[in-house]
């Protein structure tokens, strides 16, 4: 390898454009003081549209940067645009929130853009070093972002919990990252893989490394056995922030996850398949039944948020291209059911008061028919009924299990989804069914409106034209199995 | 006119009314009446398209026919195309879904007082879907419809239904969704065995299927179509939503939906797994020879009118299951005949229990009674469907039983006697409420004030009971069209068993 005396970083143009931007707003804050939050807001998003400009301008072909230690491919292409999709929404909902609840400061987007950058580099990274860095640059960023308002005892314990538990995850990582440097000589993806390519025999000492590898990604993606942390922070964070971490993070997370388990360790597939599995399982039992129980309606999203990671799971134990597919276009997917589930969220408030529980939506038919057709589209699709956009999800995800012939696995998926489905189906009866119990507050902000409209109907007509966004997932996942 | 996509004007031609009924704006009765009419004229728009379907029908061919096809998904090998076509099969049971949605809509004219919006516009949804899934010749087409039909009838129970509706509701959707998620994994796995989700292409590459797979996938498939007819022991769902829904939800939920599953088992499970069919036939014989037997002693003891019907409903369709795994041609053109006929007759007895409840507002058998001397006409029209739902020769009933019974003797005579039992215990549980309800003294005081049939109800069941008699005077119009396409079913299916040198040993 030619050693030049700058690393080539072109191919790291838009993670170093996102962080330079975020720089500049900090100092519009500084100079605009309280009142530049709205500003600030604005400005970042119109910051992460800028990036994905970039981003989507740079192409799909594969180029590394760095000495090899960061690759910008389809994959990253891909996730990078939900994850900046994921981000802009939520600064975009939080600007309104925020205001009403006095915590309107224009620090926030600028956090979200600094986690925002180290969600990129994770989806990027092609050096365990890298994964690191960028993790914990994510992670910094949302600890801060969990206890922002920081007056409210809840959102204090929300970050409180996020930092211990994130730093207990960080450090299984870190530790199953040095045992797998120790073991293997290297921490590059791409040696790491003709390593375990070759006839040698694997040591068992990188195998242990790997099982703590995938405990600590385990515990971003909040799989079960891993997931205490999620229903807490989701309820106690505020809500803007709680739908941020249901999509932004877990995308790069399970991107991350993805990409470690598929570039370097793809050859230990009949190893980490096991583990895979069983998370998968765990989760999607989990989700399904702990859900039932749920009175807030935060918490409820939190474990379908279990649930679904337990779906996405399928695709990556299925380890095929099929199944990292299914794990992308679930995702994309994901993305706007969730958005739009959480923006419903937002619109829950009464005399300027956020409510949460389930039973507050009782009528909502009644009171706002619009409002309700969304979320029972949205909770429908989150069930994966057709012919709403989950169901494509589900469709593709089962597809790559029964190829990889992981029918057990399928079986379970769909039963548990029967099982999930009672709680989805539960907020339509409420919503439907019962008698209303008092409206909720008017009007709803532009951008809110907007968000709900443009995601419940990408939610409900995906069928229409599923083409360019299966065929790019496709392209995408492909991308990740060249050697 | 030959080459419009006829097919696909029927089946989204309702969506189109949806449209102009979210559209419609203004104050809140004048929004109900606009959906009302709007409702009304797309329900007759599609009915009259269906009856064009009938016209054009070429009953001579088994070849699908009015064929739609378009590339809808593509991508690494992996096709979805948008397929439609319908065969003497399906051609009936179109008709059926769009008859019964106008007859519903217009039952519905009054009943339905509020969110009036809502209701026409989940019964033009729930259109779409059924006629769907009879036009879906492509499996990820026909699930989404298959599917797609919960919602809205979880709504119409769910929202318009009595006191226990939410119950009823969930059982419902959740019963019914876990037998069809077990086909999607079946669609799956046939889509790795032909390399297509195309039902053509499966119905005549059978052999693609090992021996081994046909069982799994005939199981699967069975878990869902089983529910819906639905079969002894897995029909508990069905009382429960009968006597909850409104008056319009049980006329598609018996009409058409129960008839899913029946249809299923002709188009998918007989012709696609022959060799499965053949295994499962003591199965499904001793299921449906409970069903009869059970159910009919179980109506018998009934004190809920709806529940009375329900439970006659799952009898009937005893009779339907047993006739498609006798798989002979006449038994399983019978099988047909029958779901037609039932969809027919029991949802003219539910709208008749209907009518008392919009007058009542009570399905219980003990509140009524002498109704004849204050509604003779009510008391003619409930006679004559009871008299349909017993098999009276003349009536549509008669022709399907006897058609099963026929073409079952020859199979298994030990089976068919079984099921012959309801001949007579259906007449006893049937005649016993006419008596109770029809007859007797009239006590009650607030029976003295009852009225007789309106004119917009009598126009609902006048056109009910003339196709009954139709189809029990002169079932040649309807036997012609399904008799080419079943024969070829049944002869698929025999053909693979005895290829696999699995001889019927009763045969001749």
């Amino acid at each position: 390898m030619p050693h030049l005396a700058v690393p080539d970083m072109s191919p790291a143009l838009p993670e170093m454009l996102l962080p330079a931007l975020a720089m500049a707003l900090l100092i519009v804050g500084a100079f605009r003081g309280e009142r530049g939050a709205r500003l600030v807001s604005w400005l970042a998003v119109f910051a992460l549209i800028v990036v994905l400009a970039v981003l989507l301008l740079g192409g799909p072909e594969r180029r590394f940067g760095f000495y090899g230690m960061f690759v910008s491919d389809a994959f990253a292409l891909f996730m990078n645009t939900l994850v900046l999709i994921g981000s802009g929404v939520a600064i975009l909902l939080a600007m309104d929130y925020n205001e009403e609840q006095g915590i309107a400061r224009f620090e926030f987007p600028v956090l979200v853009l600094l986690a925002t950058t180290g969600m990129m580099v994770m989806v990027s990274a092609n050096d365990l070093i890298t994964l690191y860095v960028g993790l914990e640059l994510q992670n910094l960023a949302l600890y801060v972002v969990a206890s922002f308002d920081r007056d409210s005892p809840r959102s204090s314990e929300a970050g409180l919990k996020y930092f211990v538990l994130g730093g207990l995850s960080s450090g299984m990582l870190l530790y199953g990252l040095s045992l797998v440097y120790g073991f293997a000589g290297t921490t590059g993806f791409a040696e790491i893989a003709r390593l375990l390519a070759g006839s040698a025999p694997v040591s068992p000492g990188l195998i242990v490394g790997l099982v703590f590898v995938i405990a600590g990604l385990a515990f971003k993606i909040s799989a079960v056995p891993f997931h205490m942390w999620t229903p807490d922070v989701y309820e106690g964070a505020p809500t803007p922030v709680s739908m941020f971490f249901a999509v932004a993070p877990k995308m790069a997370a399970l991107a991350l996850f993805i990409r470690v388990m598929i570039a370097p360790f793809g050859p230990l597939v009949g190893e980490w398949r096991q583990i895979v599995v069983f998370l998968s399982i765990a989760s999607m039992v989990f989700g399904a039944v702990a859900a039932i129980a749920q009175r807030n309606v935060k918490r409820l999203m939190a474990y379908s948020s279990i649930g679904h990671v337990g779906y996405l799971l399928i695709g990556l134990a299925a380890g095929t291209t099929e199944g990292i597919r299914g794990v992308l276009v679930y995702l994309a997917i994901y993305l706007f059911m969730n958005v739009g589930a959480w923006g419903v969220i937002l619109c829950m408030r009464r005399q300027g008061q956020m409510i949460e529980e389930i039973a507050d939506l009782a009528g909502l038919s009644r009171t706002r028919p619009a409002l309700a057709l969304a979320l029972g589209i949205f909770m429908f699709s989150l069930a994966g009924i057709p012919p709403t956009a989950g169901f494509f999800a589900k469709l593709y995800i089962f597809f790559a299990a029964i190829d990889a012939h992981l029918v057990g696995l399928a079986v379970i998926g769909v039963v548990t989804s029967v099982v999930g489905a009672f709680y989805y189906v539960r907020i339509v009866k409420v919503m439907y069914f019962d008698e209303p119990t008092g409206a909720f507050d008017t009007p709803i902000a532009g951008e809110l409106k907007g968000v709900l409209f443009v995601t419940a109907v990408v939610t409900l007509f995906f069928f229409l034209l599923p083409g360019p966004l299966v065929g790019s997932a496709a392209a995408a996942a492909s991308s990740l199995f060249v050697r | 006119m030959s080459h419009w996509p006829l097919l696909s004007l029927v089946t989204f031609l309702p969506l189109v009314g949806v449209f102009f009924i979210l559209i419609a704006r203004g104050e809140e009765a004048v929004v109900a009446r606009n959906a009302r009419f709007i409702a009304l004229w797309t329900s007759l728009i599609v009915f009259a398209l269906s009856v064009l379907l009938w016209v054009r029908f070429d009953p001579n061919t088994a070849a699908f026919q009015f064929v739609e096809r378009a590339q809808w998904v593509t991508f690494g090998g992996f096709t979805f195309t948008y397929h439609m076509g319908i065969d003497g099969v399906s051609l009936f049971f179109i008709l059926l879904s769009t008859l019964l949605t106008l007859l519903a809509i217009v039952s519905a004219w009054r009943v339905i007082t509020f969110q009036v919006k809502e209701f026409m516009v989940a019964f033009l949804v729930l259109e779409t879907f059924m006629v769907g899934i009879f036009c879906a010749l492509d499996f990820i087409v026909f699930y989404v419809f298959f599917e797609g039909v919960l919602v809205p009838m979880f709504l119409i129970i769910g929202i318009w239904g009595a006191e226990n509706r939410v119950y009823s509701a969930f059982k419902f959707f959740l019963y019914t969704l876990l037998g069809s998620v077990l086909m999607l994994l079946a669609i799956l796995a046939i889509y790795f065995a032909t390399g297509t989700t195309d039902i053509e292409y499966a119905l005549n590459h059978s052999q693609l299927f090992s021996a081994g797979l046909q069982k799994w996938l005939w199981l699967a498939f069975f878990a869902s179509f089983a529910i819906k007819v639905p079969m002894w022991p897995v029909h508990t769902w069905l009382p429960d939503a009968h006597v909850e829904a409104p008056t319009a939800g049980s006329v598609i939920l018996a009409g058409i939906l129960l008839k899913l599953g029946g249809y299923g088992f002709i188009r998918f499970s007989l012709p696609m797994f022959p060799l499965a069919s053949h295994y499962f036939t003591p199965l499904i014989f001793t299921l449906s020879a409970i069903a009869v037997i059970y159910t009919s002693l179980v109506a018998l003891a009934q004190t809920d009118m709806k529940k009375l019907v329900a439970y006659s409903s799952i009898a009937h369709m005893g009779f339907v299951t047993m006739g498609i795994f006798a798989l002979t041609s006449e038994a399983v053109q019978g099988a047909v005949i029958q779901m037609l006929s039932h969809g027919l007759v029991s949802a003219a007895l539910f709208l008749c229990v209907g009518v008392l409840y919009d007058r009542l507002h009570t399905h219980e058998i003990a509140r009524f009674g002498g109704l004849v001397e204050r509604m003779p006409a009510y008391a003619f029209v409930f006679m004559a469907f009871t008299l349909a739902a017993v098999g009276l020769p003349g009536t549509s009933g008669f022709v399907g039983e006897f058609l099963i019974l026929l073409g079952t003797f020859r199979v298994n005579t030990l089976e068919c006697f079984l099921v012959a039992t309801a001949l007579f215990l259906g007449p006893m549980y049937m005649l016993y409420l006419y008596r109770r309800v029809i007859f007797g003294t009239l006590t009650r005081a607030d029976l003295r004030g009852i009225l007789d049939l309106s004119p917009r109800e009598t126009a609902i069941f006048v056109p009910l009971l003339l196709l009954v008699l139709w189809m029990g005077i002169y079932p040649t119009s309807f036997l012609r069209p399904i008799q080419v396409s079943v024969d070829h079913i049944v002869a698929q299916a025999t053909l693979a068993t005895s290829a696999a040198g699995m001889r019927r040993a009763s045969l001749p």
